[in-house]
């Protein structure tokens, strides 16, 4: 990182009034991008307006809840739930949801027996479309180097207690292969409508690093 | 390239640490990077194993200190100055000192929707029949080249099983050269997580999508 600022850069950084909880690192950073965007602009090389369209449609538009939308129909369309395990790809398109960093889509179903959980070790490839924009533990260092050799340790940590009998898979987003997570329909849900079903669809269970809420929970908190 | 971005089996970061309601960007300035690095990206001057390469060829202490977007911003300041786009100069105080180079208009906002809904599938027509089909027994090669591959060290020269053929796909190995997207078979390749780990695992298998030059064949 770039610590070349002479001092009164760092003040009048620091003036802005940007409520940064990390205290002057940010504001220093929030200085220099800023410095780099009116560049850019300058250069004519990008356009502020499809800065703001970029950042609006993942801090509004795209998030977990489409993938929550998948699962729920998954969970009460057994045709459909079959459709997205053999072609993720399209079973989701049909719902509206596609593009960058989700190209190719690969669904993975929990059971009984297996419970799956998606890493990237390399960086942090996720799936956008239906998730967002990954969490930052997903692009930290200690998910990313413990996923494939303890996941069950690292389940521990997120609070999921899994019997030993059930199989960790867990898969490595290193090409542009994108995996969502299926999970487990939890049980007193029959009948359930699908908005009612999305309720229960966590991201972490579409990671595989948490579970879809139990009825009762879910009825509590909302 | 053996780096520190190469992170699967590694030990004693500490625990994941996850936040709850955790905003989708943590400053001001993660906003705006994030928006940067996918505009730049649309002006079509580098690609995406390109991208990866520069993040990746971060100091190893530099990187691991950075939080992911500071990962990127300084991927992306590398490859704007790798192809002369902007010069230190430059980013030192945000006034042009150089011509700005002739390259496709910048992305518009009215273009943003389209452009994300559309993506860029990596899958090419392929120039070869398939060597492996789902069930074959496989081994992962043992290669240690100073470039970007997306073969992680803990799979190399392991054991593993075919389950699945994703078509052929631009092969990273040889388009973060620029030598070409030079499509190859695309695999998930199961490996039993005692073949990569021994005992000290709670895992049962470990999936890895592969390309097909780093996989040969294997007698089950």
């Amino acid at each position: 990182m770039d610590h070349d600022e002479p001092s009164d850069r760092h003040g009048h950084a620091r003036d802005h009034a940007h409520a940064h909880a990390d205290g002057s690192e940010l504001s220093e950073m929030d200085l220099r991008v800023r410095t780099l965007e009116s560049l850019l602009v300058d250069k004519g090389y990008v356009d502020a307006k499809a800065l703001d369209a970029l950042v609006e449609t993942y801090e509004t538009k795209i998030g977990p809840r489409n993938g929550a939308r998948v699962v729920a129909k998954a969970w009460a369309d057994p045709n459909y739930r079959e459709w997205l395990l053999e072609d993720a790809t399209a079973a989701i398109a049909s719902l509206g949801y596609t593009g960058r960093q989700g190209e190719h889509m690969v669904a993975l179903e929990n059971t009984e027996r297996v419970h799956n959980m998606v890493v990237c070790t390399l960086c942090s490839c996720y799936p956008w479309p239906v998730l967002g924009l990954p969490p930052v533990w997903y692009k930290s260092a200690p998910y990313r180097s413990r996923a494939v050799i303890d996941p069950r340790g690292v389940l521990g940590e997120f609070g999921v207690n899994l019997v030993e009998s059930v199989e960790l898979r867990v898969w490595d987003s290193t090409a542009e292969i994108r995996y969502l997570v299926l999970p487990l329909r939890p049980a007193g849900t029959d009948g359930w409508t699908e908005d009612q079903l999305m309720t229960l669809v966590t991201r972490d269970s579409m990671i595989g690093t948490g579970l879809a809420k139990e009825p009762q929970t879910a009825k509590a908190t909302s | 390239m053996n780096g520190i971005h190469d992170m699967g089996g590694m030990q004693d970061f500490g625990p994941v640490v996850a936040a709850p309601d955790e905003p989708r960007f943590h400053a001001a300035w993660e906003r705006r990077a994030f928006g940067m690095m996918l505009a730049m990206g649309a002006l079509g001057q580098w690609n995406l194993d390109q991208s990866r390469f520069a993040r990746e060829s971060l100091p190893p202490a530099q990187y691991l200190a950075s939080s992911y977007y500071q990962i990127w911003l300084e991927g992306l300041i590398r490859l704007m100055l790798e192809r002369g786009l902007v010069t230190r100069e430059e980013l030192g105080d945000g006034k042009i000192r150089t011509p700005p180079l002739s390259v496709r208009a910048a992305l518009a906002a009215d273009e943003v929707a389209q452009r994300l809904a559309r993506g860029a599938s990596t899958q090419r027509p392929a120039s070869a029949v398939a060597r492996f089909k789902p069930g074959d027994a496989v081994r992962t090669s043992n290669q240690n080249p100073t470039s970007h591959t997306r073969l992680p060290r803990y799979c190399r020269g392991r054991p593993g099983t075919i389950v699945k053929l994703h078509g052929a796909h631009v092969f990273p190995d040889s388009n973060a050269l620029g030598a070409g997207e030079k499509p190859q078979w695309l695999y998930t390749v199961r490996f039993e997580a005692r073949d990569l780990w021994g005992a000290d695992t709670t895992a049962t298998a470990v999936f890895v999508d592969c390309w097909e030059p780093h996989l040969e064949a294997r007698e089950a």
